[in-house]
């Protein structure tokens, strides 16, 4: 019963994961500007990678594959918003100006 | 200090990572851990930066709430992409910074770029330029909640 239980929440998330996955990859397609896909490949970064990762930790239990897991979890964590903020700078600093208000119809200075 | 807490945060981590537990893999584990505190102490990144235990289990709190918000604003972002219309309202915005380490200037612009929705482009000791995808969502940073729980979080080492 408990098993069949953990199993239900296990596929909850997994399958959201996998929905959060796909939402962020049609966003990092419908979005105007580099700016702007940054912030759709944002919710693959998190709730995508943080469900799947939920859920493989509740199919393994209390294992060392799941200690690996919250490993992998804080690995994410800490790195995706480093390379996100590189990759902004980076645009910033090479001139790429970002589309501003009004769904990004009018350019104007930051 | 940090030498010692760098050492069994490291070892641990190769023990956690291999699993196996004969002696003579413990003590090669061991060896590379001290390895790598000796290379990191010569590169001088053993310090309160390069290894933050000052923090302590305040990490805790701040991070429940950090997830939370990450939700939230996840779910947010999620809905102006399914949206037809793609309701969004692009915006550069400065945000000031009242924390006093760079460890914590650092943690509130990580943050920042954690939550979808709003970027931290560049950084400076008194502020942020942030991009952020929605009005509401620049309003939401500039009220300064999380501004005032980093600097919580950081505390008054």
């Amino acid at each position: 019963m408990v098993a069949g239980a953990v199993d239900v929440l296990s596929w909850a998330s997994l399958v959201g994961g996998g929905v959060f996955c796909v939402i962020g990859g049609v966003g990092l397609i419908r979005m105007p500007d580099f700016y702007t896909r940054t912030h759709a490949a944002g919710v693959t970064d998190t709730l995508g990678a943080g469900l799947l990762l939920l859920g493989l930790m509740l199919q393994a239990g209390l294992s060392l594959v799941t200690v690996k897991l919250v490993m992998l979890g804080l690995l994410i964590f800490f790195t995706s918003p480093t390379a996100t903020h590189a990759l902004a700078r980076a645009a910033m600093v090479r001139g790429i100006k970002p589309l501003l208000r009004d769904g990004g119809q009018e350019p104007s200075k930051p | 200090m940090y030498a010692l807490s760098s050492f069994l945060v490291l070892f641990g981590f190769w023990l956690l990572l291999s699993g196996y537990f004969t002696p003579f893999l413990v003590s090669m584990g061991a060896a590379a851990a001290i390895a790598v505190v000796a290379l990191a102490h010569r590169m001088n990144v053993v310090d309160h930066e390069g290894h933050p235990v000052h923090l302590g289990w305040r990490v805790i709190g701040y991070w429940s709430w950090l997830g939370k918000e990450i939700a939230k604003s996840a779910w947010d972002v999620s809905k102006i992409i399914v949206n037809p219309r793609l309701p969004i309202s692009p915006m550069l915005v400065r945000v000031k910074t009242t924390q006093k380490t760079t460890v914590g200037v650092v943690t509130y612009a990580n943050s920042i770029t954690l939550t979808p929705g709003t970027i931290s482009v560049e950084v400076s000791n008194e502020e942020i330029l942030v991009h952020a995808l929605t009005r509401s969502s620049a309003k939401a940073l500039l009220e300064g909640e999380m501004d005032r729980r980093v600097t919580h979080f950081e505390g008054a080492s």
